[in-house]
């Protein structure tokens, strides 16, 4: 079924280099609405490219909702207006015709803008280095069931492991605070067998860079939330403080 | 020693003086509606409750140094917090979503949390200050509602007291999960008892100064 096309108004940040300054420019554009949100800013820049003008540099890999590499902020919501997906997951027939849409890049002095909407989200990786992982020498692949774990704990690890790292909590947080990205890796590992060794270590590690790299601090808004594709529950940011205190008192 | 100041200066050391601070205040305010409750018991009940503390004037004076030190630590922690934030963005969004996905308690806790502290200086001066160190012959019971029976007193009085209350509702949960006691089974239920708190505190603080207001308090 052919649908009538919507005709949209994009404002997009243009920005050449971290450092010089950015801008929005004006697109406007007719979409299908069966057109993704990302298909649509290619489609942008086809034209862009016939006419010899830079396009509108953006990040992608995926474009199935598990790389987070894409988020940007849409009408001042990282990932735009629908709940628990992530750009690339996001449709037209989500906007009405004639909507005016802005497109931001994530804003945080952690995150410096490389182009356009690229941001620098390496700090998280950074993070990810200082604890983001268990130590076991490799070998063959241990049994399956070798360890026993209950199911709800085996489902909470889950649930805080499906973070993608795409960094949207960073930008919905009005302090530019990481907390729900650190507290999912931290609660994935603390709340495993295979975890427990090292938790105290790997919660201090993971906030200190955290706090290095001059992300905000959390006060609670549940923002990040409320925006986080993979609805990641700011329950683990309470599990983080306790296995922050807990590595504190026991040294 | 030094480990202690270098996690209290970390992200969630900064949460944590916030909270148990902010904790320290919520049941301070507890004890002082207990205590201004006893305004509607007229001059006789009120005077003699001001009668009581003044007894055990030397703990009361304890008790206020440490208050103080409460309120200070908790409004300077707050107000670095908020430097630290918008240090931590130096470009806002063109579009602010903030309304989409957060809720007017925690989204405002700084500017309540500013107003409520102008406030405090006014209340500070005008009451605590004049009965104490003022050399005012008058009883504490004629000061209040001396003040009460000015309109933009009292309602400049109102307007901190609900905006405290929206404070409150922001603060309760918060301080939980801070702690790190935020469970599915019983967080709802720590959310509904701070919302409580807060109306309790609205209530009970914000009728005050429409009775003496209305009534003189006769
Ligand atoms: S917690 Fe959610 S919003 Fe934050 S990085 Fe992970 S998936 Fe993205
Ligand atoms: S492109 Fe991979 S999550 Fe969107």
């Amino acid at each position: 079924m052919e649908h009538k096309k919507l005709n949209l108004t994009l404002k997009v940040w243009r920005q050449h280099g971290p450092k010089t300054p950015g801008c929005f420019v004006t697109y406007p554009i007719a979409v299908s609405p069966d057109t993704s949100f990302l298909e649509m800013l290619d489609e942008i820049n086809n034209e862009l490219e016939k006419k010899g003008k830079e396009p509108i540099a953006f990040e992608s890999d995926c474009r199935e909702g598990i790389c987070g590499t894409c988020g940007l902020v849409i009408n001042g919501q990282p990932h735009g207006p629908i709940p628990r997906i992530a750009t690339c997951q996001l449709h037209m027939r989500n906007f009405k015709d004639g909507d005016t849409i802005y497109i931001e890049p994530f804003r945080a002095k952690a995150f410096p803008i490389i182009k356009d909407l690229i941001v620098d989200r390496s700090p998280m990786d950074r993070i990810m280095e200082a604890g983001g992982f268990i130590s076991v020498n490799t070998g063959s692949v241990p049994d399956g069931n070798a360890i026993p774990i209950a199911k709800e704990i085996a489902s909470e690890a889950m649930d805080a492991a499906s973070c993608i790292g795409c960094g949207a909590c960073v930008a919905a947080c009005k302090n530019a605070s990481a907390m729900l990205f650190v507290s999912a890796k931290v609660s994935q590992f603390a709340l495993l067998p295979q975890g427990k060794p090292e938790r105290y270590q790997r919660v201090e590690a993971m906030v200190k860079v955290m706090d290095e790299y001059g992300f905000g601090s959390c006060s609670n808004t549940y923002a990040c939330e409320a925006e986080c594709p993979k609805g990641v529950s700011v329950k683990n940011i309470a599990r983080m403080n306790r296995e922050y205190f807990m590595s504190k008192i026991k040294g | 020693m030094g480990w202690v100041w270098k996690s209290l200066n970390s992200s969630i050391g900064k949460k944590l003086v916030m909270a148990v601070t902010g904790v320290a205040l919520m049941l301070f305010l507890i004890i002082h509606l207990a205590g201004n409750l006893s305004l509607y018991g007229g001059s006789k009940a009120f005077n003699g409750y001001v009668g009581l503390l003044e007894m055990i004037k030397p703990l009361i004076r304890v008790i206020e140094v440490i208050l103080a030190l409460v309120f200070i630590f908790h409004i300077i922690n707050g107000v670095r917090l908020w430097i630290e934030n918008k240090i931590a963005r130096p470009q806002g969004y063109t579009i602010n979503g903030s309304r989409k996905n957060t809720d007017v308690f925690s989204r405002t806790a700084f500017i309540t949390g500013s107003i409520v502290f102008i406030f405090l200086i006014l209340h500070l001066q005008t009451i605590w200050y004049k009965f104490n160190y003022s050399g005012t012959e008058l009883d504490l019971y004629t000061i209040t509602t001396e003040w009460f029976t000015h309109w933009w007193y009292s309602l400049l009085y109102l307007i901190a007291i609900v905006l405290l209350g929206f404070h409150l509702n922001h603060g309760f949960q918060s301080a939980f999960q801070t702690f790190g006691w935020n469970s599915k089974k019983y967080f709802p239920l720590i959310e509904k008892l701070g919302t409580i708190y807060a109306i309790i505190m609205t209530l009970g603080f914000g009728s005050i100064p429409i009775y003496l207001y209305f009534f003189g308090g006769k």
